[in-house]
């Protein structure tokens, strides 16, 4: 049981914590044809823009009210206007997702009236499907964007099914959490077809951001779930739920379509996968197919392999709390020791991160605890290089932004294959550590002149 | 708030901006700025141009005041390179919350420059405002004032909310905090004949060093670097230094005029991408020292490094020649528009395509970078796919930009080389000009590109998306020339000036009913080139050939 403690500092240094309004917007480019707005200054996008450009190496859609210091006196609703007609008349999205943000929150923008409003003046974009999210900068964090984002996506485009008594057993709703990437859904709708079952993905950035070459040019997202497909997800037998932050999102599908749903809060180890592949082995009346068992047994090698390296090990990581506890309880169960551990928002899960305190804070903390509690590995996202070359000691990118290295979008951490790749891709990086710099040498354990450098 | 307004009035009223010198009293109150249009796509905010601008100063605690999103979604992205400390690169925020929001910030933020100072003992402290405590009354003058007393360190204001403007004004901004808190404020160790400073270079990738070498060998001393690789004593102490170079870009143009203005600085305004500007750059900083009482053998040191540098950098060029034969280059940039990277490309034997610069002789220069600049501008409005033609239209072998282009061209199988502030390699000076050109080459000839063009072997020809694309766009083209109403409605909507979203036929028809010749009369009718002025000379282009051929008047005025 971990006790959750907030920092103190006036000040954040190096932050581990991104905006919610991108977290919102991040959400709304799994569906398709969409078009994010950020109902803010115009540089609140830029960065949001320059952010995901970078991390998925992909031309990103997202657009701004552009409010200026006037219009933020005097209220957006102008600005949200010629917002919506623009991007109707330039793009001709099937989707317009808004998301506030400081700016527009300080003073208290009605949006949600605003489009009544544009709705009744405009015919054109009457029936034109927009979604708002309100997502202050000043409160919570990505993730928090992320989770009502999907929730709204929910209650606003999910239909009640006509006859609830006749659901499409094979149907299954997945809501993944804003910590699995494109290549980890991918995995995941590998996994449930094989078991005959018809995954829908909201959000769905398997298809639009995994980096394929497109079939059109659109200036709106590529791939991602139809609105129509979203509208169905009623209909499905199951919702498969993935990190608690899809918990109000599931819950937001049981109350208005009565789907059943089961929260799998990780997918990153061995009794997580086996847990989850069970499950979709009994909703689907089906054995468990033979390409998994193979997979469960590599999985089970490369622990077997890699626990003379991982174990021991003493871990800081910073992440947000559900890549957090999906990452340091597989590192936990590979005997590894979470010394220090940093978030950025408050989750039920975090007092259950196996260690004895989690922090609410920045990288400036995760570097200090680090160093206090001689930590000798380091997970948090492409941030976290300043930090790893001041510690000197091996760094594992995960998470969001990683803008230093290629291949975001497809890092894999989820079923046994994930597991077992992260396993090898970090017990490698503690090897050559060792080898670069723990190798023995004739002063390693001489204790006379007090010179002794300790070795791993 | 009023002493903020008063200073971006004071930006927008630059003199030394040459763009500002030809427009009236009241257009230049409006400023530079371009009118951003809700639902368009997003530029950088004046925040994050006055961090651009000022972040290069390597060893001060750079501070924001704001809620997470405008340090947190953003910091360390920058490609400036740092020669001492690391101090820039570390990530200082507020991150305000609900509380500072109701209740004010300054509180906060008070506290956070003491951590900073306690904890990282910087020579100074940089504090940033952005635009929520910028409407709640944050005043961080105030605190900063309160702060420096207290700690006795300078710390800095730089007011540069984001929603005041676009990152260009945010440029200036930050220029205007220098010269009001830093600039002057210490007395630099000792001076010499030989003491410049550079204005407006970021050392992105590294490339102030580039140059440096050279000028270190001519005894000539970067006496404060404004901002790439700088210290902030050195900024403190700038107003000693004998004469100074702007470079290209009219980031801080302000602070360059300024300190001629009180300091008797000469400066110039010069670049350092492509080999003769470097040579032009170089004399030109030799014959400001020389001025301000350089011995005169100077000039003659600086004329042999530049003809050494020459010929090695020619020779290099040369080689690549054969291999570039028939090669074309789509150049498009607003940033590193300097006139004689299109000359080196050009003496490297690549064609240049697609952009309005053709072969040029130097007295075009200064009507290419315009147009060139137009270009880029035009390029900002356009939809993925409308790029995609383009590419295909100007059958270019290579794109050079920067940005938002980038993955269009290399989804397009197109190759593609960075130029923009992101980019990894530095192009500055001889060496980095020959940089160039060998980068231009590896992308051309990768071997990748042939199997990556292949389509898949299921793939029918016609089928691709690339073809599909064309063959709609081409369709889209065939039924606007089977209907001339369609095919004219669409050509006089084309937008000319894009910062005031004016179109071809707007600025036609006021040509035509008020008889207008000059630039200046299209401006006063139609508002065209009011904005950033980019487009001023195609509006020349339309002047000229509307006297040429005189517009059809009747119909036109028929139907008025
Ligand atoms: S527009 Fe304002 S709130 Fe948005 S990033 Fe810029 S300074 Fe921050």
């Amino acid at each position: 049981m971990a006790t959750v403690t907030t920092g103190k500092k006036s000040c954040a240094v190096n932050p581990l914590k991104m905006s919610q309004p991108i977290g919102g917007a991040l959400a709304f480019m799994g569906l398709h044809g969409a078009m994010p707005l950020l109902h803010g200054s115009q540089g609140c996008t830029s960065f949001g823009l320059v952010l995901f450009v970078r991390h998925f190496k992909e031309a990103i859609p997202m657009q701004t009210t552009a409010m200026s210091e006037v219009a933020t006196v005097l209220g957006g609703y102008e600005n949200v206007e010629q917002a919506v007609l623009n991007i109707h008349k330039r793009t001709k999205p099937e989707i317009i997702g808004i998301c506030s943000t400081g700016v527009t929150e300080t003073k208290g923008d009605d949006v949600e009236g605003y489009i009544k409003l544009i709705r009744e003046t405009h015919p054109e974009v009457a029936d034109l499907p927009m979604v708002y999210v309100s997502t202050p900068d000043f409160k919570d964090a990505f993730q928090d964007g992320w989770e009502k984002t999907v929730a709204r996506l929910v209650e606003v485009l999910v239909e009640a099914p006509r006859n609830p008594e006749r659901r499409d057993a094979a149907r299954v709703n997945v809501l993944p959490g804003c910590h699995l990437t494109p290549g980890d859904l991918d995995e995941l709708r590998t996994i449930i077809e094989d078991f005959g079952l018809e995954p829908s993905f909201l959000p769905d950035l398997a298809g639009s951001l995994d980096g394929h070459i497109p079939d059109e040019f659109t200036p709106t997202t590529i791939g991602g779930i139809g609105v129509d497909e979203v509208a169905t997800m009623g209909q499905a037998a199951w919702t498969i739920a993935i990190g608690a932050q899809m918990r109000r999102a599931a819950e937001a599908m049981e109350k208005k379509a009565g789907v059943p749903f089961r929260l799998f809060e990780r997918l990153c180890g061995l009794d997580a996968n086996d847990e989850f592949l069970m499950f979709l082995s009994t909703i689907s009346g089906r054995p468990v197919p033979l390409k998994y068992r193979r997979q469960r047994g590599q999985l089970v090698d490369a622990m077997l392999d890699a626990h003379f390296h991982i174990g021991g090990r003493k871990l800081a990581i910073g992440a947000e709390p559900d890549l957090l506890f999906d990452l340091s309880s597989m590192l936990h169960e590979m005997g590894a020791h979470v010394m220090a551990a940093v978030t950025t928002t408050h989750s039920p899960v975090l007092a259950r991160v196996e260690t004895g305190d989690v922090l609410i804070g920045d990288l400036e903390d995760l570097e200090r605890l680090a160093r206090e509690k001689d930590c000798d590995l380091l997970v948090t996202h492409s941030h976290g290089r300043q930090a790893a070359e001041r510690l000197a000691i091996p760094f594992y990118r995960a998470g969001m932004p990683m803008f230093d290295r290629l291949g975001a979008g497809h890092q894999l951490q989820v079923g046994y294959r994930g597991t077992r790749d992260t396993i090898f891709t970090i017990a490698n990086l503690l090897i050559a550590d060792h080898e670069d710099n723990h190798d023995a040498t004739p002063d390693t354990w001489r204790t006379d002149g007090g010179h002794a450098a300790a070795v791993h | 708030m009023t002493s903020l307004s008063a200073t971006i009035q004071d930006v927008f009223n630059e003199p030394g901006c040459g763009k500002n010198a030809n427009k009236s009293e009241a257009e230049r109150k409006k400023g530079c700025t371009k009118q951003l249009q809700p639902g368009g796509a997003a530029g950088g905010c004046a925040f994050d141009g006055a961090k651009i601008a000022l972040q290069p100063l390597t060893d001060v605690a750079h501070l924001v005041h704001g809620p997470i999103a405008c340090e947190g979604n953003s910091w360390d992205n920058r490609g400036a390179r740092s020669s001492g400390s690391n101090l820039w690169r570390t990530g200082f925020t507020t991150d305000i919350n609900e509380t500072d929001v109701v209740f004010g910030g300054e509180k906060r933020l008070f506290k956070a420059i003491r951590e900073i100072i306690e904890k990282y003992d910087p020579p100074a402290v940089f504090v940033y405002q952005t635009c929520v405590p910028a409407m709640t009354g944050d005043d961080i003058n105030a605190v900063c004032k309160a702060a420096k007393e207290k700690f006795g360190k300078p710390v800095i204001p730089v007011n540069s909310p984001g929603f005041v403007g676009p990152k260009n004004l945010g440029n200036k901004l930050a220029g205007e905090a220098l010269l009001e808190h830093v600039i002057g404020t210490e007395e630099p160790e000792y001076t010499t004949p030989y003491d410049l400073n550079i204005i407006g270079e970021y050392n992105l990738a590294g490339e102030l060093w580039q140059v440096k070498p050279l000028l270190d060998e001519l005894g000539i001393r970067i006496f404060a670097s404004i901002s790439g690789d700088g210290r902030y004593k050195d900024v403190a102490s700038s107003h000693r230094a004998k004469a100074a170079m702007m470079v290209c870009s009219k980031a801080m143009i302000n602070v360059a005029r300024k300190m001629e203005e009180r300091y008797g600085i000469p400066f110039f305004e010069g670049s350092f991408y492509g080999i003769e500007d470097s040579s032009d750059s170089l004399r030109e900083i030799a014959r400001l020292l020389i001025e301000r009482g350089a011995p005169a053998e100077l000039m003659d040191r600086t004329e042999a490094v530049i003809a050494r540098e020459e010929a090695k950098a020619w020779a290099a060029i040369a080689k690549y020649k054969p291999r570039f034969k028939g090669k074309k280059v789509l150049l498009i940039t607003g940033g590193v528009k300097s006139w004689s990277v299109v000359a080196a490309l050009q003496e490297a034997g690549l064609e240049l395509v697609g952009t309005s610069v053709k072969k040029s002789t130097k007295e075009d220069k200064e009507r290419i970078k315009e147009l060139m600049g137009q270009d880029a501008h035009m390029i900002e409005d356009m939809t993925p796919r409308e790029m995609y033609k383009m590419l295909k239209d100007a059958k270019a072998d290579i794109m050079l930009s920067g940005g938002r282009s980038q993955f269009i061209a290399l989804k397009a199988s197109m190759p593609w080389l960075d130029i923009n502030q992101e980019r990894h390699h530095a192009y500055m000076g001889y060496v980095g000009m020959v940089k160039l050109v060998e980068e231009i080459d590896k992308a051309l000839y990768n071997p990748m590109w042939e199997q990556v063009r292949k389509p898949a072997p299921w793939d029918r020809a016609g089928e691709s998306w690339q073809d599909r694309a064309m063959a709609q766009m081409d369709a889209e083209a065939a039924a606007l020339a089977a209907d001339p109403v369609a095919a004219e409605a669409a050509r006089r909507a084309k937008k000319i000036c894009h910062c005031k979203s004016v179109s071809l036929g707007a600025i036609e028809d006021a040509i035509a009913a008020q008889g207008l010749t000059t630039v200046e009369g299209v401006r006063l009718a139609t508002d065209a080139s009011g904005g950033c002025g980019a487009c001023a000379v195609r509006v020349e282009e339309i002047l000229a050939s509307a006297a040429a051929e005189p517009a059809p008047i009747p119909a036109l005025q028929a139907a008025e």
